[in-house]
C-alpha cells in the first residue's frame, strides 16, 4: 500500500477523468488531450535539466568554496555564496545541514543568509524550468530581483541579529547539538 | 527552441564530465534519476490534475478567482497558499504556467512562485532547529513581504 501512496492523486484524477467520459464523452476526449499534452511537454524539457541537477551535484566542490566565505571574505565571499546556492537542486530543508556546515568552517554570517536565500529561490535548474514554463522575461526578472532582494535581506537580518544571537548560533553548531 | 538549448547544454556538459571523470559521471547520473524517479508520481498527478480542471473550468471561473482585478486580495490568496504547501517547484510551475495562460494574474502567480520557493511554514520548526527562531521569523518574514515586492515589480515589467 505505501508503495502506491505517492501515486495516489493519478490514480483519483483518472478516475475522475473515466468518470467524465461517461457524463460528457466531448468534454472527456478534450481532457485526455490536453492532460497528454501537457504530460509530453514536460517529459520533453525534463531530462536534461535532471542530468544538470546531477552534475552540478558531483562537480561543484562545496568544502573548498566554504573556506573563501569567512568574515573578511567581502565580494567574493558574497559571490560564492550566491553560488553555491544556486548550483544546487532539492528543496530549501535540504540546504539545513549544508548551512550547519558552514556555521562550522566560520562562513561569515550574512553569506549562510545569502547561500540560503539563494538555494530557496534562484536554484539553476529551477531557473532553466521557470524558463520553459513561464517564460524567459518572467524567469529572468525574478531571478534579478531576487538576487538584489536576497543581498539587502541578508544585509538587514544580520543587523537585526546581536553578536550574542550569532555567537548562540555558532556555539550550537561547535557544540554539534545539531547534526 | 530553448528546448533544443538545453539539451546541447545538458549533453556538453555530460560528455566533457565522462571524459574527466567516469565515475563521477556515473554517480551524477544516478542522481538525476533518483531525483526524476521521486519528482514523477507527484508530477504525474498534478499534470493530470490540470487537464482535468483546466479543462472543466472556464478561465472566467479563474480570472474571478485569480485575475489581474483581484489586486492585493489575489495576492494575499495565492501568497498564503505558496507560504503554506510544500509543492516542489517542478510541480507548482506547470500548474503556475497553466493558470496564467487559463486567466490568472501575472502578480497573484509571481507572488505564489516566490513565497513558495522562499517561505516555508511547514519547515520552520526544523529550520529553528539549525539557526533558532529568531532568524527564522526574520528570513520568512523578510521572504514573504519581499515575495509581493518581487511580484510587483514582476508585474510592471510584462506589463
Amino acid at each position: 500500500m505505501k508503495k502506491y501512496k505517492p501515486y495516489l492523486l493519478l490514480i483519483l484524477v483518472l478516475i475522475a477523468d473515466v468518470v467524465l467520459f461517461f457524463i460528457n464523452w466531448d468534454l472527456g476526449l478534450k481532457v485526455a488531450v490536453n492532460t497528454g499534452s501537457h504530460i509530453l511537454q514536460m517529459l520533453a524539457v525534463l531530462p536534461p535539466i535532471f542530468v544538470l541537477i546531477g552534475l552540478l551535484d558531483v562537480w561543484v566542490p562545496r568544502e573548498q568554496f566554504m573556506r573563501y566565505m569567512g568574515e573578511e571574505s567581502g565580494i567574493i565571499g558574497l559571490a560564492l555564496s550566491v553560488f553555491l546556492g544556486a548550483a544546487a537542486a532539492g528543496p530549501l530543508y535540504a540546504a539545513f545541514p549544508l548551512a550547519a556546515i558552514m556555521i562550522q568552517k566560520g562562513v561569515k554570517f550574512s553569506n549562510i543568509l545569502i547561500f540560503l536565500g539563494a538555494w530557496s529561490t534562484m536554484k539553476i535548474p529551477m531557473f532553466l524550468f521557470e524558463i520553459t514554463s513561464l517564460g524567459t522575461s518572467f524567469a529572468i526578472t525574478r531571478w534579478l530581483v531576487s538576487l538584489v532582494g536576497i543581498i539587502v535581506m541578508s544585509v538587514i537580518i544580520n543587523r537585526l541579529m546581536s553578536d550574542f544571537d550569532k555567537q548562540e548560533i555558532y556555539a550550537l553548531h561547535k557544540a554539534g547539538l545539531v547534526d | 527552441m530553448f528546448e533544443i538549448i538545453l539539451y546541447i547544454l545538458a549533453i556538453s556538459f555530460l560528455v566533457y564530465s565522462f571524459l574527466r571523470d567516469r565515475k563521477k559521471t556515473k554517480m551524477a547520473l544516478m542522481k538525476a534519476w533518483k531525483a526524476f524517479e521521486n519528482i514523477m508520481p507527484a508530477l504525474l498527478g498534478v499534470l493530470t490534475l490540470i487537464g482535468l480542471v483546466l479543462t472543466v473550468l472556464s478561465p472566467k471561473v479563474i480570472t474571478a478567482v485569480l485575475g489581474q482585478n483581484t489586486g492585493i486580495w489575489g495576492m494575499i490568496l495565492t501568497s498564503l497558499i505558496g507560504a503554506i504547501t510544500l509543492i516542489p517547484a517542478f510541480v507548482a510551475f506547470p500548474m503556475a504556467a497553466s493558470l496564467l495562460t487559463g486567466g490568472a494574474g501575472i502578480m497573484q502567480i509571481a507572488v505564489f512562485v516566490s513565497t513558495l520557493t522562499m517561505v516555508g511554514t511547514v519547515t520552520a520548526p526544523l529550520e529553528a532547529k539549525y539557526f533558532g527562531w529568531k532568524v527564522t521569523v526574520l528570513r520568512n518574514g523578510f521572504a514573504y513581504l519581499f515575495s509581493f515586492i518581487a511580484a510587483i515589480i514582476i508585474g510592471a515589467v510584462l506589463r
